[in-house]
């Protein structure tokens, strides 16, 4: 193996492995803290997430939002941005999706409906991210400050248009109408039972092969397309993209619009998937759980799958933590995340130094 | 020589970066009060070797003396304390304190500075009287010339004590009178006993100044002389290890018709300042047309423009019939598409992308081309067959398509650079530095492939702050300074001291400027 496929095996598999670890063996100690024997919590959650059908179904469906922002977050990443408004675009997204799924013509067929509906939900995505986006080619506004303020701007916004514009008469909840049938997505239990395959209910739909689509399509796109070099470019050298004829501030504003528009898609899955309604919150953590996803993916879509579904484990298995232990609640899982970022993203290279001189007697025999 | 008058010595100092052999058993012995010159191309083990002096790196194996006690240095602390400074390439000041502040800076003692500063101004004023090292102790580091600074990096060395001073390439920014000036320094220096390293690649410096010369060649010392006994000729071929030829042999140009027509162009740097103004000059096909000067004196800014980078603000430039103006801008791609090529001043930062493959760095610039292209889809293998294509021709070695960009050494990320621009057949080729921070064999084969172009009768601008590069390309030369030009002359009649004038005339004359301002 040569010096750089070994440091690049280092870099890209065993760095994460070993960061991801050291966050389990930091949680573990929290659990010890609060009274909690870790070995049983990890069967617990294990069992919950990944044991039976339902559990791993949730998982997946979980998982499956985790992909949209995850590949959100890198998209942006690679062009240099900090797109921590995944949150806000996911959100807005959804009424993008919500506002086709509610007003198309019902007698219309599925085929024309899905599409149109994620469709809206990339284009209101796309907008959410334009405004912070084009603040920071043109005028120099952080992107970290304007999408985490696009947030809170896209909270206001729902709050006011479901309690105002969408909320049914005579309704009490901040939630619209349902969605028209033909814009719902079949689960994958009703898939596999109309194959003669039962499997048990879980929320997990269709969104995910979306998702799958998506991974792909954005990993030809950024490193067999143009376009994808230069993002690319302009993520790794400003002044080497404007040698070579890239504009910036263009690729700025598409790259937000790209990343606004994937983290838009987490409504296909919680609105056209689950519920057929929009609602308040349905985004709730998973554009900031995007960024973990994406960092300790390396903004490798392969790596967001992965890191995806162990948010996805992460996720379900935190809920049956939850009930099944007296002095455990949901939050561990907040917990978690937050270790799993600190130790992917801000102490990423804190193995390097050691995998580095422990590989050097390796290097000199050869 | 007896064994006291040693200030320095290596014995066997070995280094390894993973695969990379950085030092082999390097032996040195520098002698106290003299100055000693280290040669050797780039990448042959010089800084790595003055690093491991300075603390920056630790020697895998062998022993350092210093003054005959043994020395380890983990830091440049130890370095400091044992009497070693060192002046660096780029220099390590902050740009707006004083001069004071920057020499106190890493000593300044208690909570409260009024009393270090003080302390710090009588040693100074007596450190800047024994070794005649005036420097206005009150002015802030901005407003001083590349000269002044490098007074200062030196000052601040002596002041933390050091008897032994290591100058990395300390006339790369520097005018021919400057250099003179810092020539002068050394020799004070010297009287007073300090040792001085002097590490270059300018053979002419090595043989006005030094004493004592060693010359490093792929990570070996491979020679000791004493400079009165050996000759240029001996160290360059001791230096790459066969006989090298400078002096390129050019037929006379064949100057054909104006490829670019500048006039009376101003312009203004990234951040808004006037760095260009009223420069008008023609570029010919066929011919090859220098632009000298010390570095920021608006060259670099005038480059960008050429290459589309910056706008302009006043004047015109008439490139292939399209016509460049503050209202009519043209992008470096509109530019490339006429038959423009640009190889970039800063090669890091600008020509290649360090983390991208070096077949993605050769597509820098032509990432829209056709030939790669099939609808939406960016032919990889056709990228990576180009690059290889490239490599072939301008022999870049390794000859790898799939590596890092900045896991070649600085010869070979710039012969994929040149290869880049050349292989496209441009008509006008906008050269920055070519050769800076490249080794002698490869210096050779850039120039040869630049008189190459030449003689095919490709327009060429060449701006570089080297004059021996520019006096031995160039057809006809601009000298520029403060962002004007301040002379021109023909290529077979320039000589160092013309040029050396012109370039610090401008300079005379941007003191009165300021002191008009005043």
């Amino acid at each position: 193996m040569t010096r750089e496929r070994r440091l690049s095996w280092i870099n890209g598999l065993l760095l994460p492995f070993l960061n991801v670890l050291t966050a389990f063996i930091a949680t573990a100690i929290v659990f010890i803290l609060i009274g909690v024997d870790p070995i049983e919590a990890t069967k617990i959650l294990i069992y919950g997430a990944l044991g039976y059908d339902e559990g791993l179904g949730y998982t997946l469906y979980y998982a499956t939002n985790f992909v949209f922002t995850g590949l959100a977050v890198a998209v942006a990443f690679h062009a240099g941005l900090f797109n921590i408004g995944g949150e806000g675009q996911a959100y807005v997204g959804g009424l993008g999706t919500a506002i086709v799924a509610l007003y198309l013509n019902p007698a219309l067929s599925a085929w024309i409906v899905i599409p149109l509906a994620i469709s809206g939900g990339l284009l209101f995505g796309a907008l959410w991210a334009i405004i912070p986006a084009y603040l920071q080619a043109y005028r120099g506004s952080h992107i970290v400050i304007t999408t985490i303020m696009f947030n809170f701007l896209a909270s206001a916004l729902m709050v006011y248009v479901l309690v105002n514009v969408l909320r049914e008469v005579g309704e009490m909840s901040p939630e619209s109408a349902d969605f028209i049938k033909a814009s719902w997505l079949p689960f994958v239990h009703d898939v596999f039972a109309s194959f003669g395959y039962k499997i048990a209910k879980s929320p997990l739909n269709l969104s995910i092969l979306v998702a799958l689509f998506f991974s792909g399509l954005v990993w030809f796109f950024l490193w067999h397309t143009r376009w994808g070099y230069a993002i690319r470019a302009v993520g790794k050298s400003n002044d080497a993209a404007v040698y070579g004829g890239i504009n910036p501030k263009k690729i700025i504003i598409v790259t937000m619009c790209i990343s606004g528009a994937l983290a838009g898609l987490v409504g296909i899955n919680e609105l056209m998937g689950v519920q057929h309604r929009l609602f308040l919150n349905f985004n709730y953590g998973y554009g900031f759980g995007g960024i973990a996803v994406a960092l300790m993916g390396r903004n490798h879509p392969v790596g967001i799958l992965i890191a995806a579904f162990l948010f996805g484990i992460l996720y379900q298995g935190g809920a049956e933590l939850d009930f099944e232990l007296q002095n455990v609640s949901r939050d561990i899982v907040v917990v978690m995340q937050g270790l799993v970022i600190l130790f992917c993203g801000g102490l990423e290279y804190l193995y390097r130094p050691i995998l580095i001189r422990f590989l050097a007697p390796i290097e000199a025999t050869e | 020589m007896t064994e006291s008058n040693i200030a320095i010595e290596l014995i066997n100092v070995d280094k390894h970066f993973g695969a990379v052999h950085a030092n082999d058993k390097v032996n040195l012995s520098v002698q106290t009060g003299t100055i000693h010159g280290i040669v050797g191309e780039n990448g042959a083990g010089k800084s790595t070797l003055m690093s491991i002096l300075y603390g920056f790196y630790q020697a895998d194996s062998g022993q350092i003396k210093v003054f005959n006690k043994d020395f380890r240095a983990i830091s440049s602390k130890q370095s400091i304390e044992a009497g070693i400074g060192m002046v660096h390439q780029h220099f390590m000041l902050v740009d707006n304190f004083t001069v004071l502040e920057n020499v106190v800076l890493g000593s300044e003692g208690g909570a409260l500075i009024s009393e270090s500063l003080a302390n710090a101004r009588i040693e100074l004023t007596r450190l800047a009287k024994e070794y005649g090292l005036e420097v206005d102790l009150d002015v802030a580091i901005e407003d001083l010339s590349v000269g002044m600074q490098q007074r200062v990096e030196i000052l601040k060395g002596l002041y933390k004590g050091a008897k032994v001073l290591i100058l990395d390439e300390p006339t790369g920014v520097l005018t021919p009178q400057e250099s003179d000036e810092l020539f002068r320094i050394f020799e004070a220096l010297k009287k007073q006993g300090v040792t001085i390293i002097l590490i270059t690649h300018k053979l002419r410096e090595i043989m006005s100044i030094t004493d004592n010369v060693s010359v490093m060649r792929a990570g070996k010392m491979v020679a000791h002389r004493e400079t009165s006994k050996t000759n240029p000729e001996e160290l360059a071929e001791l230096m790459i290890g066969r006989k090298v030829l400078l002096n390129i042999k050019k037929s006379k140009a064949k100057s054909g018709s104006p490829a670019l027509i500048a006039k009376n162009l101003e312009i203004m740097n990234e951040q808004g300042l006037k760095r260009v103004s009223d420069v008008s000059f023609e570029a010919r096909s066929g011919e090859i047309l220098g632009i000298a000067g010390v570095t920021g004196n608006g060259q670099g800014t005038l480059l960008k423009a050429l290459a589309g980078i910056l706008p302009i603000s006043k004047g015109s430039i008439e490139i292939m019939g399209e016509t460049i103006t503050s209202n009519n801008t043209l992008n470096p791609e509109q530019l490339r598409n006429l038959g423009v090529a640009h190889v970039p001043e800063d090669r890091q930062r600008m020509g290649m992308i360090s983390e991208f493959t070096a077949s993605e760095t050769a597509l820098l610039g032509y990432h829209n081309d056709k030939t790669i292209n099939q609808g939406v889809w960016l032919k990889r293998a056709s990228v990576k067959a180009n690059c290889e294509s490239m490599m072939e021709a301008f022999d870049v070695r390794p000859s790898n398509p799939n590596l890092m960009s900045s896991n070649f050494s600085g010869g070979n990320q710039q012969k994929l650079i040149l290869a880049r621009e050349f292989e496209r057949d441009p008509d006008l080729l906008i050269i920055g530095q070519p050769t800076r921070g490249v080794d002698i064999g490869a210096i050779e084969f850039i120039r040869k492939r630049i008189i190459e172009m030449r003689d095919a009768g490709k327009a060429i601008i060449l701006i570089s702050v080297e004059l021996e590069e520019i006096m031995s390309l160039s057809d006809r030369i601009v000298v520029m300074c403060d962002g004007e030009i301040t002379g021109t002359v023909n290529g077979s009649e320039a000589d160092e001291a013309t040029l050396g004038m012109m370039m610090a005339n401008a300079l005379e004359s941007e003191d009165s400027l300021k002191g008009a301002k005043v």
